[in-house]
């Protein structure tokens, strides 16, 4: 019957997943989404254990509840704008997970590991480790405590690729013969290093890329793990979190207009050193007054948040300049690059948090056309993704990237802490044209002085351009 | 090739394409809970954790198994409840102002 059962449930199980997922597409059914997901999760963890002839139940209840100790923290109290860190550091966990299952396979089950179960568990281990070290390097630099410029030096590519390489031919190795354990503990190093080695070089402008890269390894390593246990389900979760980590890539590279290979290996970030030599050129610079003054006048607004507004955790005073306007009159609307921000989808939520409408939120294709007849366009610590030289000039390593038309507009605030480059180290044309003003300062503290000046300004019944 | 490992490679191969189709539907809007469900999804590696931790068959293997249940655990749980908390905040917007499908070319009006 059990033998019946099994099967049943974890078919069952990956049903839930991919309706999960299938749920996602539109908010008004996401959480239902989130409910089927739970339910295939509960079905799958009762059923292997109870169908599997668990021994040992001490260790497991104490992890589990170590587990839920943990995690419960983790998902209710982490900040919206620490999102990303924790992302980083839950593909840490996973791939933690992965690694370490498949170490113990190997040495219970050496040396009798046919050939294709050994090749599994070898990218299994390689995938796992590297994706931990790398995970963890990436939520470091986040969370801060990591440098977040890249690091970088000659031959690096050389070095991380033999580092890879060997652990690939060790891996060869214990296919032709699994009893070589000496080399085992060699593949488990040669993984965690060059998972530090590959997101170390990688500066903070890349992070949503490695993100979902790191997202779909962590996916890949859990679908070994299916084919070295002969287990269907996690085949197939590790499928679907693959592709999902695949297919976001695919979608920042192309924000970016950059390959995997070029965003891993690339020299993004190689310019960092030629920043402090750029010469300063006068901006003009407004102060939150004035600034009041020129979006009151104005019809339209589009507000550009970047991962600026996250920094300075911005995004409520932003959702309050926004109605402050839309008080007087103005057309509000927001305007969100892909890759703005450190991962994935980031400002969305950011703002969603903050209670602005996901109808007011635009996408480079949508708002674009509109640039042109909006009278002003208010970037909240964003740079790269509004930087005009992604269109002329062939030089910039930000070329071909698509931006958002920020120049095409009446007229420009830019709130920004400094004159300091955006993460790829670039200079940006936008911030010195006649049309732009500079608004400096903190973007929290700024805006609030922006709303506190734009409540003194008389209402008025009808705005003027 | 034997055929459990020709049925897996089906699979694995087959879900891979279904799972690519049905997420490139999600809207740019709920990129990072998708993110981050697909991380508690996968936390499914809980199932080979507890039968490694739970086997008896060696030590060493209890103590990786349980490592493992432990990750994979806080994985689950604060995958889901994060997801969700980001949802319900999608969800009430869509609610009480006009809807708009996300899906749907973005033309302002």
């Amino acid at each position: 019957m059990s033998d019946m059962l099994l099967p049943l449930a974890y078919l069952f199980a990956a049903a839930c997943f991919v309706l999960a997922l299938k749920w996602l597409s539109h908010p008004a059914t996401a959480r239902r989404g989130v409910r089927i997901g739970e339910i295939g999760m509960l079905v799958a963890v009762v059923a292997t254990l109870l169908g599997f002839e668990i021994v040992e139940f001490r260790w497991i209840a104490i992890a589990i509840v170590a587990g839920v100790a943990i995690g419960v923290p983790l998902g209710l109290l982490v900040p919206m704008t620490a999102v990303p860190q924790r992302t980083a550091l839950s593909h840490a966990f996973g791939a933690l997970a992965v690694g370490l299952v498949g170490t113990a396979e190997y040495y219970l089950h050496r040396p009798a590991i046919d050939p294709t179960t050994m090749v599994a568990l070898g990218l299994e281990v390689v995938l796992g480790f590297l994706t931990f070290t790398g995970s963890l390097i990436a939520a470091g630099k986040l969370q801060g405590i990591v440098r977040d410029r890249p690091w970088i030096y000659r031959g690096q590519n050389a070095v991380n690729l033999s580092i890879l390489g060997a652990a690939l031919v060790m891996v060869a190795v214990l296919v032709a013969d699994p009893g070589a354990d000496a080399l085992f503990p060699a593949i488990v190093a040669l993984s965690l290093v060059f998972g530090v080695m590959l997101v170390i070089r990688i500066g903070g402008a890349d992070m949503p890329t490695v993100i979902s890269l790191l997202n779909g390894f962590a996916g890949l390593s859990a679908s070994m793990m299916g084919f070295v246990l002969d287990n269907r389900l996690l085949i197939v979760a590790g499928a679907l979190d693959g592709s999902s980590g695949l297919f976001l890539s695919i979608v920042m590279c192309r924000a970016m207009n950059r390959s995997f290979v070029n965003v891993l290996f690339g020299g993004f970030g190689a310019e960092v050193a030629a920043v402090g030599a750029t010469e300063r050129r006068p901006v003009r610079s407004v102060d939150p007054e004035e600034a009041a003054f020129l979006l009151d006048a104005a019809r339209s607004v589009v507000l550009v948040p970047g991962y600026g507004m996250a920094a300075a955790q911005a995004q409520h005073k932003v959702r309050e300049l926004g109605d402050a306007l839309l008080l007087r009159g103005v057309e509000v609307r927001f305007a969100i690059h892909p890759v703005a921000g450190r991962m994935p989808g980031h400002m969305n939520v950011l703002l969603a948090e903050a209670n602005v409408p996901y109808e007011r939120l635009y996408d480079v294709e949508a708002i674009n056309p509109e640039l042109p007849h909006t009278d002003v366009v208010l970037v909240v610590g964003a740079n790269d993704v509004v930087n005009p030289a992604a269109r002329t000039d062939t030089e910039s390593p930000i070329y071909g990237m698509p931006i958002l038309d920020a120049d095409a507009a009446a007229s420009i605030i830019v709130v920004k802490r400094s004159m300091r480059s955006g993460f790829a180290g670039v200079d940006n044309e936008l911030f010195y044209l006649d049309k732009t003003q500079m608004l400096f300062g903190d973007a929290k503290e700024v805006i609030g002085r922006v709303i506190d000046e734009l409540s003194e300004l008389p209402m008025r019944g009808m705005a003027v351009a | 090739m034997s055929e459990a490992l020709e049925i897996s490679l089906f699979i694995f191969v087959l879900a891979s394409f279904l799972g690519y189709a049905v997420i490139t539907r999600v809207p740019g809007l709920l990129h990072t809970p998708l993110m981050s469900l697909t991380n508690a999804l996968s936390a499914i590696s809980i199932v080979g954790s507890l039968i490694l931790a739970g086997s008896g068959e060696a030590a060493f293997a209890t103590v990786l198994g349980a490592v493992a249940v432990f990750a994979s655990m806080t994985n689950i749980v604060s995958g889901f409840l994060i997801t969700d908390r980001m949802l319900k905040m999608f969800e009430r917007r869509g609610s009480r102002s006009g809807r708009r499908d996300p899906n749907a070319k973005q033309v302002p009006s």
